[in-house]
This record gives C-alpha cells, sequence and structure tokens, in this order.
C-alpha cells in the first residue's frame, strides 16, 4: 500500500509528497527526534506531532517511507517545501497518536 | 588520506540547516551503490553529530573519507567543550536549550546514537576549547 493509498483508506489528508512510495508494513510513533533517528524503521510509517523542518530531515536519513502528523499539528511551510523537494510524503489527521496509529495498522493489515 | 574526500561547513544555531552535510552524504553514499544499511548508519550517525555541531558547538566543520573499506566522517567544533565525556555517552543524559528540546532534540540519546550507528568512535573534548569526534562505519 502507497502512502497515496493509505491516506484515502483512513481519511488522512495528503499534506505534502505524491504519496506514491510503498509503505512496508512497519510503525513507529515517537516525538523525540534522536530517539526517532535511532529506532524509526526503514520503509515505515511515522507517526509524530511534529512538522518542523528537522521532521523532513529524519525521515530522509531514516529513509522513512511516510510521515503522519496526528492531533492535528499542521506541517510547518518551510517543511512542506523541503518535503516536496525530498520527495517525503506527510500525512494528516485530526486523530490522536494512538488512534492514527491504529487506523493505519488496521489499513496496512498489520494490526 | 586516498578515496574521495568531502568537507562541509556548518553553521551554528541555525537547526533549520541542519542535515544538509549528512544529507549530501547520505545522497553520495546512494549513487556510489553502497550497501543501503550502511548508508542508513552513516545518514544517522553523521545526523545526530551535525545537531550536535549546530546546537552545542555553535557550528563546525565536517570532513568525511570515503574508501573502499569504510567511511570516516571527522566533527569538530569550537565550543565549549564536554566536561564529562562518559556522562555524555549515557543514554538521556543532556544540556539541550529548551529551544532545542522544543524542536525534538534533547533526548539525550545523540552520542549513544552514533555509537550505535558505528564501528569505532572517539570522541576528544577540552573544556573551554572545543571538541573533536571521529567515526568510522566499515563496509563489510
Amino acid at each position: 500500500m502507497t502512502g497515496k493509498e493509505l491516506a484515502a483508506a483512513c481519511g488522512f489528508e495528503l499534506a505534502c509528497g505524491e504519496g506514491d512510495r510503498e509503505l512496508g508494513g512497519k510503525i513507529y510513533c515517537g516525538d523525540l527526534l534522536s530517539i526517532v533517528m535511532g529506532r524509526a524503521p526503514a520503509d515505515g510509517l511515522w507517526v509524530t506531532v511534529m512538522g518542523n523542518l528537522n521532521s523532513i530531515a529524519v525521515a530522509v536519513l531514516t529513509d522513512t517511507a511516510c510521515i503522519l502528523l496526528a492531533e492535528g499539528m499542521a506541517l510547518d511551510e518551510d517543511a512542506r517545501a523541503r518535503g516536496e523537494q525530498q520527495e517525503v510524503t506527510v500525512l494528516r489527521t485530526p486523530l490522536p497518536v494512538y488512534e492514527a496509529a491504529r487506523a493505519a495498522a488496521k489499513a496496512l493489515g498489520v494490526d | 588520506m586516498s578515496g574521495l574526500h568531502y568537507h562541509y561547513e556548518v553553521p551554528g544555531d541555525d537547526v533549520t540547516r541542519a542535515g544538509e552535510a549528512s544529507g549530501a552524504i547520505k545522497s553520495t553514499l546512494k549513487k556510489l551503490g553502497f550497501d543501503p544499511g550502511v548508508v542508513r548508519k552513516v545518514a544517522i550517525a553523521m545526523y545526530e553529530g551535525e545537531i550536535n555541531l549546530v546546537i552545542h558547538g555553535g557550528g563546525g566543520v565536517i570532513d568525511v573519507e570515503i574508501d573502499g573499506e569504510k567511511v570516516t566522517m571527522v566533527l569538530e567544533d569550537h565550543g565549549p567543550g564536554i566536561p564529562d565525556v562518559s556522562k555524555a555517552m549515557e543514554e538521556g543524559w543532556s544540556t539541550a536549550s529548551d529551544s532545542a528540546r522544543s524542536l525534538g532534540f534533547g533526548a539525550g540519546m545523540g552520542l549513544p546514537n552514533m555509537k550505535k550507528n558505528t564501528d569505532e568512535m572517539t570522541v576528544d573534548s577540552t573544556v573551554g576549547v572545543g571538541t573533536k569526534v571521529t567515526m568510522v562505519v566499515k563496509l563489510a
């Protein structure tokens, strides 16, 4: 399933990128970037409330397939621009982190 | 030294630019056809070091050497230095500012992540002079 397909399946907003990259099925939730750097799985979905420029850098460097911004958090404009440039898919949802991850897990068949 | 050499100037106190050097190295390693696991380790270790240069070191320089056996990263700043390196290596120990923490840093995982993702790492630091971190990721 791609990021775009996940967005359609769960009602998430496609906030950045084309959403064409395949998700590997692993989901990681976290906001402290150094912890995320060490633990986010390659090709995975990263659920967070951090919508800043550094989140884009972390996603790129850890090979995260898709960021899911939970709690209705905004994606900063400079982060969106960098994300488009570096082909990072970012989805948004008003759901809290746990519910967002559960919805994604169900859609990805890893619940 | 032989092999490919890359030099980066990392500005201090501009967290928004952190990741430019590590992103460039990651891109280079991918283009050179390096194993994805090696690329990820180098990218993570170097990004953590780059962040440290920005939020602790007041900026600095990074030199990366790539040869047939390893990737060597040398990060150097002229910041305040680390009074107790062994303490700084402990997970969860951090002196990051509130502004750095508000951006998601300061979890005290920087140096531990760097060590975990490299095969060799040395930290030479003198209070009031600066810090030099050397990291090696072997290709096999």
